[in-house]
């Protein structure tokens, strides 16, 4: 794809530069709020990696060991993965990176509605908020991350603690949904001319397919915590069994925004393994409309596979197959992905620079994690992996090796760009290789720990499980090093201030961000860029 | 190598056929080894994904090491700027679907075949509580017990902490046992890795499922569904023994327990009496 800017300044000549408290606090730029989202997320970040490193010491060996009890245990779980999904992940990559790049990719100035923009981040904050002090009220909120009723009922978690979680999912919510109709307004009406949808970089596609996930699948999350918080507190009974009300009803609802969540978190991951593994491949990605319609698949059938979830649920053995069926042909376009990424590899001229070893290494996890998720697929082996350890491996490696590495790679790809410093190489390598050595130590022996039956969401077990769980903890303890380690890395960046030129990774970089400075321009085009 | 050694531990493990034990091992990457007919099955079949999975990961890693390796900037300065080919694209939606037809056929078959006993022997209703398992008996006078977990103080030597309970679910060994879950506070769930079984019990709900043991001994399973602060100690034992000795302890069971019969959880009631009358007629003819 042959791009051309035609005119940009490279200097701020037209471009008021606000003061500090309006550019961040009152911002409306796209690049201000990406910064914004990335800092809020590296953040969020060493509070959730925080808990999973208490998680790990506690697991260390059979016994209760730092926490007072169950209770308390759960509260962690829950916090670990409410942050990770909603405070973590999501706003890096798609409040970060989607921010940042979006506009910039299609030749737009700005997101379409900058004002909306600055709220759907706002709203994070006092989400966050909320969810940190529920774990300080009462007994806190420990449901899990899918808070089941009655568990999470008033009953059993009585308190203001539940309701706060609750309200920060709310949020968390309205955020994502504004963000979402935000991009796609963006994405459809900003495109700079010459900019068809077919001509689209990919990471815009995943991040117009995952907004229309967001559109969909928040909504019904948001219905049915609204339904669980009258539960709660005003005596409604729509999950309550005594009152005519059904559990198996609050899985459903959740699950069908659960699991197009999934594929939230890893198609903007998606997106931006396709930009570097084609820069540093010297080579356009193969089989663009593939993998831009692989993703669109993925969206389509991540709605109607919900129940993979409950297979343990009671419901009936046909519709047991049914989703079976259906699960498995996700299986189909995630592998055209993972083939077209290598057949851009295939031929190419490789630099195995820090955003491509990451990169390559989320190809290979993604895969690892990608077979486990076929296997779960399998109701008849689900009977005996269902919420265990197992199924901890599989979507840490989904997760937290994929979408972390995609995000990784998104930070090392890009920071030149967003900041005009480069990073050291040297740095960034070593955080590679600690990171990938750290997390497959961690979470690969928890297939064995599935395997012999280990569930999940226990914060003590019986001796067998004792070996490997010792393994993974020292892993999540390299994991963590690495992730501290990552924090230098950026501090040396920023130390060391080695101006990035426009197109820091030359000839493989070809979408619209390499045609502008490093940083870009207060607002990027002066005048609206031309694409052949 | 995985599957080699998943493979090799339950063949282990149903060679010591008498009065086997169903528990986690150190060290244990596979699954535990099979007491029953549900668990070969899901064994049989486990083996066929593992390798399948294995031979796709090793498969995509030699492709990302041959292009790391031959296509390196130094071993090939100029990329080439192929990204077509239609044959190739193909041939990577096809092949993938037909590797899911091998899995799917077996993948349906397995789950019709665990969904429900056709013949059952006997019927259990399985409760789940705050933290404790209840076991009603409704073919043989609906007696029912509470089953904890054994606290590490008072562990005998040789018990597994965390595994433990007061009083175990003895079932007979060779006779296909129905299990109805049944909810009363929060969601449980009632698994045992090593007889293949798993559900929810769920408040107001009642679900049906089955299981077999074809050895005598004790399997061990957990709640493996977040049900409060205890979730973790809430263990599962099912001894399996021989009629005879079935018969025996339910003799002293129903007069042990006999202060609770006809207290056992309502809705169970219904759905097993229609099963519990010809049970007991088979019983006796078996005797």
């Amino acid at each position: 794809m042959a791009y051309s800017a035609d005119a940009h300044g490279h200097d701020d000549h037209d471009h008021h530069t606000p003061g500090f408290v309006s550019r961040w606090f009152f911002s409306t730029n796209h690049k201000d709020i990406g910064t914004l989202y990335i800092i809020f997320s590296l953040f969020a970040a060493i509070i959730g990696i925080g808990l999973s490193f208490l998680m790990r010491l506690e697991l260390q060996s059979p016994g209760m060991q730092i926490f007072s009890d169950g209770q308390m245990w759960n509260v962690y779980v829950s916090a670990h993965g409410l942050i990770m999904v909603f405070f973590v992940i999501m706003p890096a990559l798609i409040g970060g990176f989607g921010n940042w790049f979006v506009p910039i990719m299609i030749g737009a100035p700005d997101m379409a509605f900058p004002r909306l923009n600055n709220i759907s981040f706002w709203l994070l904050v006092p989400a966050f908020l909320l969810l940190g002090g529920s774990m300080f009220v009462g007994q806190g909120a420990g449901a899990g991350w899918t808070i089941y009723t009655p568990l999470s009922d008033d009953q059993y978690q009585p308190g203001m603690s539940m309701d706060m979680a609750l309200f920060a999912l709310h949020l968390a919510g309205a955020s994502s949904i504004l963000g979402a109709a935000n991009f796609i307004t963006t994405i459809f009406n900003m495109r700079a001319p010459g900019m068809t949808l077919h001509k689209m970089p990919l990471f815009v596609w995943s991040m117009l397919v995952t907004a229309f996930l967001l559109l969909l699948a928040v909504p019904v999350l948001g219905g049915a915590i609204t339904m669980l918080i009258t539960d709660r507190n005003f005596g409604t009974a729509f999950f309550k069994p005594e009152g005519g009300g059904d559990p198996v009803l609050f899985q459903h609802l959740f699950w069908f925004f659960g699991h197009p969540e999934v594929y939230i978190m890893i198609l903007p991951a998606f997106g931006i393994v396709s930009h570097v593994i084609s820069t540093f491949s010297k080579k356009p990605v193969f089989g663009y409309l593939g993998m831009a319609y692989a993703m669109v698949a993925i969206g389509v059938v991540g709605f109607v596979v919900w129940a993979h979830h409950m297979y343990q649920s009671g419901i009936d053995v046909d519709t047991r197959a049914y989703f079976m069926a259906a699960t498995m042909v996700i299986a189909v376009p995630t592998g055209v992905k993972i083939f077209s990424w290598i057949a851009t590899m295939w031929g190419g001229s490789i630099r195995l620079e820090t955003p491509m070893l990451f990169a390559v290494g989320f190809i290979f996890l993604f895969t690892v994690g990608g077979v486990t998720g076929v296997v779960l697929a399998n109701a008849g082996v689900t009977q005996i992996l269902h919420n265990t350890y197992y199924v901890v491996a599989h979507f840490h490696y989904v997760l937290s090796l994929g979408a972390v590495f995609g995000i990784y790679a998104g930070i090392y790809y890009w920071i030149g760009k967003m900041s005009g410093y480069q990073y050291s190489e040297k740095l960034g390598k070593l955080h590679f290789w600690l990171t990938f050595i750290g997390v497959n130590l961690t979470f690969f022996p928890m297939h064995f720990l599935g395997n012999q039956g280990m569930p999940r969401r226990y914060p003590d077990y019986p001796d067998a499980f004792w070996g490997w769980n010792l393994v993974a903890s020292v892993g999540s303890y390299i994991s963590i090093a690495a992730f501290l380690f990552f924090f230098y890395v950026m501090y040396d960046t920023f130390r060391r201030k080695v101006p990035a030129s426009a197109n820091y990774w030359g000839e493989g970089a070809t979408t619209l961000e390499w045609q502008v400075s490093s940083p870009p321009p207060f607002h990027t085009f002066d005048e609206l860029p031309r694409i052949r | 190598m995985l599957a080699a050694a998943s493979l090799g531990i339950a063949k282990l493990g149903t060679a010591q056929a008498q009065d086997m034990v169903g528990a986690p091992h150190n060290w244990g990457i596979g699954l535990q080894a099979a007491a029953g007919p549900i668990k070969e099955r899901i064994h049989d079949f486990n083996d066929l994904l593992l390798w399948i999975i294995v031979i796709i990961t090793i498969f995509v890693a030699a492709l990302l090491a041959w292009c790391l390796w031959k296509y390196n900037a130094k071993a090939n300065p100029v990329p080439s700027q192929n990204s077509h080919n239609t044959v190739l694209e193909i041939a990577w939606t096809v092949i993938p679907v037909l590797i899911l037809l091998v899995i799917a056929i077996p993948s349906f078959r397995l789950i019709y075949y665990q969904d429900r006993a056709r013949d059952a022997d006997l019927t259990i209703n399985v409760t789940g509580r705050q933290w404790y398992w209840n076991y009603a008996f409704p073919d043989n006078g609906n007696f029912n017990f509470d089953s904890r977990m054994v606290a590490d103080a008072d562990l005998k030597p040789g018990q597994l902490r965390n595994l433990e309970v007061d009083e175990p679910l003895v079932i007979p060994v060779n006779r296909t046992i129905r299990v109805m879950t049944h909810g009363q506070d929060v969601i449980h769930s009632f698994f045992i890795p090593s007889l293949g079984v798993q559900r929810y019990s769920i408040p107001g709900r009642t679900i049906e499922t089955w299981m077999r043991a074809d050895h005598t001994g004790t399997f061990y399973g957990q709640c493996n569904q977040i049900c409060g602060t205890n979730h973790a100690y809430m263990p599962i034992v099912i001894r399996a023994v021989p009629q005879a000795e079935f018969d025996a302890w339910v003799a002293s069971a129903r007069t042990r327990f006999a202060d609770s019969t006809g207290a056992a959880p309502a809705p169970a009631a219904i759905a097993a009496a229609v099963a519990a009358a010809p049970t007991e007629v088979q019983f006796a003819a078996r005797q």
